[in-house]
């Protein structure tokens, strides 16, 4: 019994890992837009939700006391907006450039929660954030249950939703930016509009799981938005194959059981006075995980879209095409 | 062949595509400087001229990639030359690259139909709000975009990635895409240059073909004999400027573009 609701717990967050994962590889595998800093996305979608639906605090701006299912629609609208704002920023930047900007993003939205006490409450974050099922948690498998559903159920819908707006004739045109801008504007698609849009929805995604998970834990803080979440989403997106919805769910769990087989086994095989040395363990063995896929599966499990230069098949491609070009 | 009648029919035709005075200076170059010329609709125009004539930013220009320095480029009578470039197909100019640019990831037959114009699934909301009306337009997109890879003889790679394509065969995607948004007006940037001799007979028939339809090309070419056989009317340019024009049997006697070529201007 135990082992259900700590598989239940598990794929809780791993299912809202694997939503972050869905909103990069729509800016990232289908568009091509270099985002590091989704962990700002995260801490606005989780602030936003946190806001609006605790109690009201003296300490601090609000809480607004709102229904969760407003929190989660207005962090992914604030999470959009937030994210709109960026891509018009840096509608100039390409590639290396909108990382360095999207990093700096991400550092402000942290450091802000850091010290705007009056609105984030500060380094001490934000508790009493209201639980879906609240009510049950008296006995935690019925509780961890119950989340699951509907994380799942949001995870599903988001991931239809993707798989849909990727065929369709919208997502041709964010592939075919990712490719070629000037070949796509050639054929009269406004390479900036798209590009905000992608940036846009892929942000709101990522609010929203941001939501999710504050509500799941009931309490947030500034240190759960580190540049560290970015890195693991990054990897669990390559894992499972940019450019590939399905491939950003499964990266997700796959990578989030290493972190936290690890994180296990660390705490089983050290004596207590080495664990914190022995928790950086787990950094390295998404590292391996991560060399490991890229030798043997350099497009990740589902990937759609060669991760690396593809010379070496360009070259045997044209010598095997020169026989029947005519 | 019929080219004088096609030349005596488009001498009475309005203009597609006009510049005039076109001025574009990069730093202390003046890579095109004061060209005007008119491109009548139905002909097939040349625009030829050695390395570095500026004939590549005259097309540029034209498409709208940059922007010109002084001068106004009216398309069907319209002045667009402040315009962006991704608007000038929704007005009838479509464009090639010298460097083909296929979505080497995308297969032929997505490449081909990510040219359709005013297809309402592009806007992200349609197609959760008309899903059917989407569909119905892909499958109208699809039928046209199979017919347009037949006619460049590329239909039986319709489901592979661009990126098995030869070098020929991108031009031959390429012109399929173009195709695809129904321009009045194609600037095609050297469609022969490496290509083998039998695709450029197909790529020579296709042009003809379309051109038959209707729709005007504009296109520079360093193959003589290609331009020679296609083209009803020849610009010559020469660092910057506009050297002459006329049929290309005058222009090839011109002594002025001989001395272009062979003497010390490029």
């Amino acid at each position: 019994m135990d082992l259900l609701g700590y598989g239940a717990f598990f794929l809780t967050t791993a299912l809202i890992f694997s939503l972050v994962t869905l909103g990069l590889n729509l800016q990232w595998g289908l568009t091509g837009l270099f985002n590091v800093g989704l962990a700002g996305f995260v801490a606005i979608g989780a602030y936003t939700s946190a806001l609006l639906t605790t109690p009201d605090d003296a300490a601090r701006l609000g809480g607004f006391g709102l229904p969760i299912l407003v929190g989660w629609l207005g962090a992914m609208l604030v999470g959009g907006i937030a994210a709109a704002i960026t891509g018009i920023a840096t509608l100039r930047l390409r590639s290396d450039y909108l990382a360095i900007t999207t990093f700096g993003v991400a550092v402000v939205v942290q450091l802000v929660a850091l010290n705007a006490q009056k609105l984030t409450g500060g380094p001490f974050g934000i508790g009493f954030i209201p639980r879906p099922f609240g009510g049950l948690a008296e006995t935690p498998l019925l509780f961890n249950l119950s989340n699951l559903a509907v994380v799942s159920v949001v995870t599903l819908i988001v991931y239809l939703a993707l798989e849909h707006l990727s065929r369709s004739p919208w997502g041709r045109v964010l592939k075919a930016l990712r490719e070629d801008e000037r070949a796509a504007i050639s054929l009269g698609k406004s390479a900036r509009f798209y590009r905000v849009q992608a940036f846009a929805v892929g942000g709101a995604i990522m609010a929203l799981a941001g939501a999710l998970q504050a509500h799941f834990t009931g309490f947030i803080a500034p240190d759960n938005y580190l540049p560290a979440l970015t890195f693991q989403v990054w990897v669990m997106l390559i894992v499972g194959g940019s450019g590939s919805n399905i491939g950003a769910v499964i990266g997700s769990i796959l990578v989030w059981a290493i972190w936290a087989g690890s994180g296990a086994l660390t705490s089983v095989l050290f004596s207590p006075e080495q664990q914190a040395r022995a928790a950086s363990l787990q950094i390295v063995a998404i590292g391996v995980m991560l060399c490991v896929i890229l030798l043997v599966r350099p497009n990740g499990l589902f990937g759609d879209r060669p991760w690396r230069p593809r010379f070496g098949k360009r070259v045997r491609v044209a010598t095997g095409e020169s026989g029947t070009a005519s | 062949m019929s080219d004088t009648t096609a030349q005596q029919r488009a001498n009475t035709l309005t203009p597609v595509l006009t510049a005039r005075n076109v001025v574009r200076r990069f730093g202390g170059l003046v890579a095109v400087n004061n060209v005007s010329f008119e491109v009548r609709s139905g002909e097939i125009l040349g625009l030829i001229g050695p390395n570095g004539a500026g004939k590549t930013t005259m097309f540029d220009l034209l498409a709208g990639s940059i922007l010109p320095t002084s001068g106004d480029i009216l398309l069907n009578g319209t002045l667009v030359s402040g315009e962006a470039a991704h608007r000038r197909i929704g007005r009838g100019l479509g464009r090639t690259f010298q460097i083909p640019r296929p979505l080497p990831n995308l297969t032929l037959i997505e490449n081909v139909m990510l040219a359709e114009q005013g297809q309402a699934g592009e806007r992200l909301l349609a197609n959760f709000l008309t899903p059917r009306r989407v569909a119905a337009e892909e499958r109208a997109a699809e039928t046209k975009a199979i017919e347009l890879l037949e006619l460049v003889t590329l239909a039986r790679l319709a489901r592979e990635p661009a990126r098995v394509l030869s070098g020929g065969q991108r031009k031959l995607l390429e012109l399929a895409r173009v195709m695809m948004a129904d321009p009045a007006i194609i600037l095609l940037d050297e469609p022969a240059a490496g290509v083998n001799a039998t695709l450029l007979e197909v790529i020579i028939d296709r042009i003809r073909d379309i051109n038959a339809r209707g729709i005007t090309f504009l296109l520079i070419e360093h193959n003589i004999d290609m331009v020679t056989r296609l083209c009803h009317r020849v610009l010559v340019m020469a660092s910057g400027q506009l050297l002459c024009e006329g049929t290309p049997d005058e222009v090839a006697r011109d002594p002025r573009v001989i001395e272009a070529y062979l003497g010390g201007a490029a």
